[in-house]
């Protein structure tokens, strides 16, 4: 039968509609049902869903369009995206990538002939202290070698199912390497909800405040105030939505912690709900995180038969909380609080015009707290343990511990909890980094740190991050990791913004050109121009940070690009021996005779 | 002015902009007969605030005009040379991103995009051509969609929804491969309920939905921004740009 003729679709579907009501809001949970039935979402399921939900054609295909792990056209039954984050990339996922398809005779982002399977990249998928890595329908392969691919070619041509496949393939370390208060204490469920109940909810609110706890996600907002403006904000209701979609490349700090320490963070949820009068909270769990889903339902499982969720909890009459975890699709953009709220209502992630802020306007444009997985355990500590015990820690203007997420070039990859201040000398010896040269402090959209600055402190005064911490070693190729991140951006912007959807692509373009050795000094202050514009009249955070890596390039290290620079001001874009790529393709050939230099 | 209601004001270029609860910068600057260059807003619909033309700064930060909200004691700078050659790059970076052939283009000259080009004074489109593969949709009776000229600017998508009551538009893909979609499952104009006559079908302030038969009647030489500056054009209420029909 051709993929496109569906007569059963209605029958087909019924289940899934079944199962998700027909709410507007629950689009992307049934798209990414069909894109699991059909392995992708054909137009008669579009029109289908579409008549169901009663929402136009238009919405349905908007959404499908969208996310990365739906499809409009068929990915085959079984999709093989190799992680490209640039710790992939040192670990040799290209090459990897090229194996693979040299093998099975595929071309990347190619459905193969017989609907069997396609192979491209993907966004990084959280697993750099233990890639390479790579998702199988959506499941985490790590520690990627040929041995491992020939053993999935083979599974893949027997067709075994992806559950039946050896856990061997699947297994995900948490490697914590070092332990601060937040990880190496014990805690034991329902105490900080305990602690808040016999305090009470405002005075929990002063030690969140006495605490100085800032926000873990990026932006370090203070979290009492948050919870201060949201508490105040009228609405029919309120909600506490915990971020999970740590989709900055180079951060799996939450990964980990949602893996060993969910209760921690359903605590800090629940002490969250009572304060700002919350009675459903929501779960953004990233899609490349699909393999932690079934743990953490199960927690939530224990937690409400053990009466720390759901109605009257610990017993306290009217005090009625739970938390439901959703699903993302492969989308950076959808860890921005208003594109995630976008994406929790069921539409594509595309960030809200503010204000108003989600604190009084949020989910369903009702009073709602976003708050990063780290955040959450944080404010469970200080619920239990005191806001002057928490602001001990750390500095005065950045207080606690920090949790960071180290790889790259250095021996122990893992997961580091510091108090904050801790410089990056000390850190790059812990995690045995041999001959650092640089460090990308916070994922692309941080700072691109040289060796020069490594006394600096991680800290919201100096050097703040969200959690990743990836080593470069001296003879690192530092254009070809800011050319990562070009593309990184260029693939993960929403498109709603001219001045971001557009300079992305101008940024890709001009670093590539760069790479390949066509660029001249023009090109240098064409970069310039086009970061300028993205920081000045970009809609949200991805496109004023967009420029980031490459302007810290030109500022710190000229090195790495003067010698590729051509001798002359302007070399036009145009590439004889580029043009020639395709000719190169369809012969199959690569040889010097093929190539114009 | 009389004796009126004390009102409250925001400061637009030294000038002082008075405004009610609830409007948006833009908003008050239109009703003051302030011009701040604009592309995808249009006061009859919701305010979208993605061309990001109307950026303006505020106190010193840039925000966006259309969806700003005005508040008391804003001082507003917009016409400087700054943010105008901030927004010549935007009119830049829409002319390479897509295909537009402006001499061959049955909306030159009716084009806003072409005349905030002038109006910016842009010289060349500066940045490398994308050279897009985009189609051009001739199924519908009346109406072509040449996606090559389409900006992503929504008015079609906003005016079809909110006017016409019909959301024959939308927007699919995401980043440079955001791009306009129709409301039938052929993806063809043709298969939609869309008509010559809805409000969507006037507002596109491109080429990109081009009414038929109507081609070059009014001469190059004679069209709205051939006279006018879009300054002038887009501060005149009603009359848009929108070409007749009959
Ligand atoms: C492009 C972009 C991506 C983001 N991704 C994440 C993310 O994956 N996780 C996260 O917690 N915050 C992310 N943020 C920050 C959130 O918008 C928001 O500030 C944060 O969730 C607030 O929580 P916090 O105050 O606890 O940090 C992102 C922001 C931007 C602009
Ligand atoms: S800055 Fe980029 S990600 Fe943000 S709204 Fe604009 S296009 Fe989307
Ligand atoms: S077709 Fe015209 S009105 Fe519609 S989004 Fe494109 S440019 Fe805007
Ligand atoms: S006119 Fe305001 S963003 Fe387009
Ligand atoms: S002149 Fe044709 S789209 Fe502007």
């Amino acid at each position: 039968m051709e993929p496109h003729e569906f007569p059963h679709i209605e029958q087909q579907l019924a289940p899934v509609f079944e199962r998700h009501g027909c709410e507007a809001n629950q689009l992307l949970k049934i798209l990414r049902e069909v894109q699991e039935i059909f392995h992708f979402v054909p137009p008669a399921a579009i029109t289908c869903v579409a008549s169901h939900l009663g929402v136009p054609r238009t919405q349905v295909e908007g959404v499908a369009g969208f996310y990365f792990f739906l499809s409009l056209k068929s990915v085959g039954k079984y999709r093989l995206l190799f992680s490209d984050n640039v710790t992939d990339q040192m670990q040799g996922n290209p090459e990897l990538m090229q194996y693979f398809c040299h093998k099975l005779w595929l071309e990347p982002g190619k459905v193969s002939e017989d609907n069997l399977l396609s192979v491209d990249s993907t966004s990084c998928t959280g697993m750099c202290d233990q890639g390479p890595a790579a998702l199988v329908n959506g499941w985490p392969l790590t520690n990627l070698d040929r041995d491992r691919l020939d053993l999935i070619a083979e599974l893949i041509h027997d067709k075994k199912p992806v559950c039946d496949w050896p856990s061997m393939l699947f297994e995900v370390k948490d490697n914590i390497r070092r332990a601060g208060t937040l990880l190496g204490e014990p805690f034991k469920p329902g105490a900080a909800i305990r602690a808040t109940l016999d305090r009470g909810s405002a005075a929990t609110l002063m030690e969140m405040e006495a605490s100085g706890l800032r926000g873990r996600g990026g932006a370090g907002f203070s979290v009492a105030r948050k919870w201060s403006l949201c508490r105040a904000a009228a609405g029919d209701h309120h909600y506490i939505v915990c971020n999970a979609d740590e989709g900055e490349p180079g951060t799996f700090k939450d990964r980990v912690l949602l893996n060993s320490y969910a209760d921690l963070i359903c605590e800090g949820m629940t002490v969250g709900a009572r304060i700002v009068g919350a009675t459903q909270g929501f779960l953004y769990l990233r899609g490349e995180y699909r393999h932690l889903l079934k743990k953490l339902e199960e927690v939530l499982a224990r937690r409400r038969a053990t009466g720390l969720l759901g109605r009257s909890i610990l017993g306290e009459t009217g005090f009625d909380f739970d938390i439901e975890i959703h699903l993302g699709a492969g989308s950076y953009i959808c860890g921005e609080e208003s594109a995630l709220i976008e994406s929790l209502e069921g539409k594509r992630g595309r960030p809200r015009n503010r204000p108003p802020f989600p604190v009084t306007h949020g989910y369903l444009d009702q009073p709602t707290v976003v708050d990063n997985v780290e955040t959450l355990a944080c404010a469970a500590r200080i619920a239990l343990q005191g806001g002057e015990w928490f602001a001990a820690i750390g500095t005065t203007q950045s207080t606690g511990s920090k949790i960071l997420s180290i790889a790259g070039d250095c021996a122990r990859p893992g997961i580091y909890e510091y108090p904050f201040g801790i410089t990056l000398h000390e850190i790059l010896g812990d995690c045995g980094a041999e001959d650092p040269y640089a460090v990308q402090v916070s994922g692309p959209s941080g700072t691109l740190v040289s060796s020069k600055e490594f006394d600096r402190r991680i800290s919201f005064e100096d050097l703040p991050t969200a959690g990743a911490f990836t080593v470069f070693k001296r003879g690192r190729d530092i254009l070809q990791v800011v050319q990562n991140f070009a593309h990184f951006f260029a693939h993960e912007s929403c498109g709603f913004c001219t001045p971001c959807r557009v300079g992305t692509q101008l940024q890709k373009k001009i670093v590539d050109k760069i790479t390949h050795g066509h660029g001249t000094v023009y090109d240098l202050e064409e970069l310039k121009h086009v970061g300028h514009i993205m920081q000045s009249m970009s809609h949200c955070g991805l496109g004023h940070t967009a420029a980031n890596p490459v302007l810290d390039m030109l500022e710190k290290f000229p090195d790495a690009y003067e010698h590729k620079l051509k001798n002359f001001a302007f070399e036009p874009v145009f590439d004889l021996d580029g043009a020639l790529e395709t000719a190169r393709n369809i012969t199959g050939r690569d040889d010097a005779w093929a190539h114009l230099s | 002015m009389g004796a009126l209601v004390m009102s409250k004001a925001i400061t637009i270029d030294g000038k002082s902009v008075s405004f009610i609860d609830g409007q948006t910068i833009m908003d008050a600057a239109l009703a003051a007969g302030v011009y701040i260059p604009h592309l995808c807003h249009n006061p009859e619909f919701e305010p979208h605030g993605n061309c990001k033309l109307c950026i303006v700064s505020v106190n010193g930060r840039n925000m966006t005009a259309c969806t700003m909200p005005a508040a008391e004691d804003m001082v507003v700078a917009s016409n400087t040379p700054e943010l105008d050659s901030d927004r010549q790059a935007l009119v830049q970076m829409l002319f390479v991103e897509g295909n537009h052939i402006c001499p061959a283009c049955e909306a030159s000259g009716n084009c806003q995009l072409q005349a905030a080009a002038y109006y910016l004074k842009m010289l060349s489109p500066h940045f490398m051509h994308f050279y897009p593969p985009r189609e051009v949709d001739a199924s519908h009776p009346d109406i072509f969609l040449d996606l090559n000229r389409c900006i992503l600017c929504e008015l079609c998508v906003r005016a079809s929804r909110e006017v016409d009551g019909k959301n024959v538009f939308g927007i699919s893909g995401r980043g440079i491969g955001t791009h306009l979609v129709v409301n039938a499952a052929s993806g063809r104009l043709g298969d939609t309920n869309f008509a010559v006559t809805d409000r969507a079908a006037q507002v596109c302030p491109t080429g990109a939905i081009l009414i038929k038969r109507q081609g070059y009647k009014i001469p190059i030489g004679q069209r709205t921004f051939d006279h006018k500056k879009i300054s002038e054009v887009q501060m005149e209420p009603v009359k848009r740009t929108e070409p007749e029909h009959e």
